[in-house]
């Protein structure tokens, strides 16, 4: 009876515990800021991708729930932390948590939307609001319209100023997408999480045992937004400039496809999608400046014939032969 | 005394078919009741209104005489009334184990937890580890439930209405789909089960009703035509009309 308790015990411990690449992983990450020392802007627009893409992986690998706009909430982060820099107080940290708590509100209320109806749905509505929040923004003036607006930040914590070289920029926002992740990655090994994992398979018996599934879409949904938030609040602060292209459709599209690609469901498939992406994206643009982006298609078109869920599988099995497995 | 469960007057309408007709039913503490009916007759029906899947059109029904006729369907289990499903809803990827321990702390209301580790609430493993062994799942506890045989999966099904500690448990055909050798453990179970909880076992198979029941309900058209005793439900002259197409007899 005890021991049947233990193993029980046992169970839960082994499947939250961390790997050995895990750590790998993320030394790993902190030594790209040492060995790469010119390349601190990249490093920095890669970790903001990847934080963009966990967000994503929060409502698509862990809830279930599609979205083709989901840049609606990076966009409402970023002009949120912009303005909120330039009318109120200019602190970055402030202002990443002023865009993230913005983009928080937008996704709770816009998060009753995408209750009820299929993935279809749940596409055209996630499509609808971020074209509607890019139309709002471009056509308001105090979000500077076409023209975008451009920020003084203040130092990170008084001391370290965004520099040319993007130093601060690629520490800060690695710091925050480790510190993120980490929560991440508690809320996926809780019960919350471990509930969400059953209103994704069965909605109708999740409901039979008590769980109120639409309160926990919401709850998640918010998060996601709120991390989506975060990561454009990041981008805004550390490029100090936000413009229209903070809302466009290609950004939504991008977390989906690197989402896909590195794994949806595994927490680590956004941030290693993100690095083989920028770096692909790098490498094609390098070799074909004029191409890169037919080549980009080129895998996008891959992907789709290859099947989403054939190749999602693909990092997924690998995961779980390097004992990486997320959840 | 309230009954456990009552309804009154409980109607559903599907454009003119009226599914339930003002259903009056009647399940008393400790009940061991069983409600048949030949296939059409709403049971399906009856079982959606009682756990919140339908609204009834008109009618209310009482849990241990409170109303809970306009509460959400997770709200009823917390009240306390479960089920289970003629064909299994289960988490497939999930482990019975992952499964039934998250329908307990859902129970103590610790399933929004964000912020503790799944498990770390011994008290709710050690109550889904001694449920499992209840039903005889102890050895499969952390097995993928998709790679369960059929007829231990339906254990996981009673397992996890258990689970909410039920004052009133719904039983849909418990037995259906598994194999002729294994409907003796589900019986077993099911008889098992401590007079606190409330059975309702809807059911085909005649063998079970008789060998569990000590009451049964009969429903026909989406209205109950009987309601007493096993040998007085067996004698009835509508209810063997209504099963075996009889002209009941002046």
């Amino acid at each position: 009876m005890s021991a049947a308790v233990e193993a029980g015990f046992a169970h839960f411990r082994r499947r939250a515990a961390w790997r050995p690449l895990e750590y790998a992983f993320w030394i790993a990450v902190v030594a790209s800021l040492l060995v790469f020392p010119r390349r601190l802007s990249f490093i920095n627009e890669v970790a903001i991708l990847g934080l963009f893409v966990l967000s994503l992986d929060l409502i698509l690998g862990f809830a279930g729930i599609v979205s083709l706009g989901h840049v609606a909430f990076f966009g409402v982060g970023a002009y949120a932390a912009a303005l909120f820099g330039l009318a109120v107080f200019a602190d970055p940290l402030v202002g990443v948590l002023v865009g993230g708590a913005t983009a928080a509100l937008v996704g709770f209320a816009s998060s009753f939307l995408i209750l009820r109806g299929s993935d279809l749905t749940r596409l055209m509505i996630t499509l609808g609001v971020a074209s509607l929040l890019y139309e709002l923004a471009n056509r308001l003036s105090w979000t500077g319209g076409a023209n975008g607006l451009n920020l003084a930040p203040d130092p990170v914590f008084g001391i370290w100023s965004f520099d040319l070289f993007g130093r601060t920029a690629a520490i800060a926002s690695l710091a925050v997408l480790f510190l993120l992740f980490l929560l991440a990655r508690r809320i996926v090994h809780s019960p919350f999480g471990l509930s969400l994992r059953a209103v994704t398979e069965n909605r109708l018996r999740a409901g039979a045992i008590g769980i109120p599934t639409h309160r926990r879409l919401v709850a998640i949904y918010t998060v996601s937004a709120a991390y989506a938030g975060i990561a454009g609040a990041l981008l805004a602060e550390t490029t100090q400039f936000v413009s229209l292209d903070l809302l466009a459709f290609h950004r939504s599209a991008d977390a989906l496809v690197v989402l896909v690609l590195g794994g949806a469901g595994t927490l680590y498939g956004g941030l290693v999608g993100a690095i083989v992406f920028r770096v692909l994206q790098d490498v094609v643009s390098d070799l074909t400046p004029q191409y890169w982006e037919f080549w980009v298609g080129v895998v996008l078109v891959l992907v789709v014939l290859a099947g989403r869920e054939r190749l999602a599988r693909i990092p997924a099995n690998l995961y779980r032969r390097l004992g990486l497995e997320g959840a | 005394m309230a009954a456990a469960l009552e309804t009154v007057g409980l109607t559903r309408r599907f454009g003119g078919i009226v599914a339930a007709n003002a259903i009056a039913l009647r399940v008393e503490e400790g009940a061991r009741q069983a409600l048949i009916g030949p296939n059409g007759a709403g049971k399906t029906t009856l079982i959606n209104l009682l756990t919140g899947v339908l609204r009834p059109d008109a009618g209310r029904i009482a849990l241990a005489g409170r109303d809970i006729s306009a509460m959400p369907r997770h709200r009823r289990v917390k009240a306390g009334l479960a089920r289970t499903f003629q064909i299994n809803q289960l988490f497939p990827q999930l482990t019975p184990l992952d499964a039934v321990y998250l329908a307990v702390a859902e129970r103590d209301g610790a399933g929004a937890r964000w912020w503790r580790r799944s498990g770390d609430d011994r008290q709710h493993v050690a109550e889904a580890e001694a449920l499992l062994a209840t039903v005889g799942l102890a050895d499969a506890a952390t097995t993928p439930v998709h790679v369960l045989p059929y007829g231990r999966q339906r254990l996981v099904e009673i397992a996890l209405a258990l689970a909410a500690r039920p004052r009133v448990l719904l039983l849909d055909e418990p037995a259906a789909g598994v194999p002729e050798g294994e409907r003796e453990d589900i019986l077993r179970i099911v008889s098992a089960l401590p007079r606190e909880v409330s059975v309702l076992l809807i059911e085909h198979d005649m063998d079970l009703v008789f060998s569990f029941a000590e009451r049964i309900t009969v429903l026909v058209d989406g209205a109950v035509i009987a309601d007493g005793p096993p040998a007085e439900i067996a004698a009835d002259r509508r209810v063997r009309a209504a099963y075996l197409g009889e002209e009941p007899h002046g």
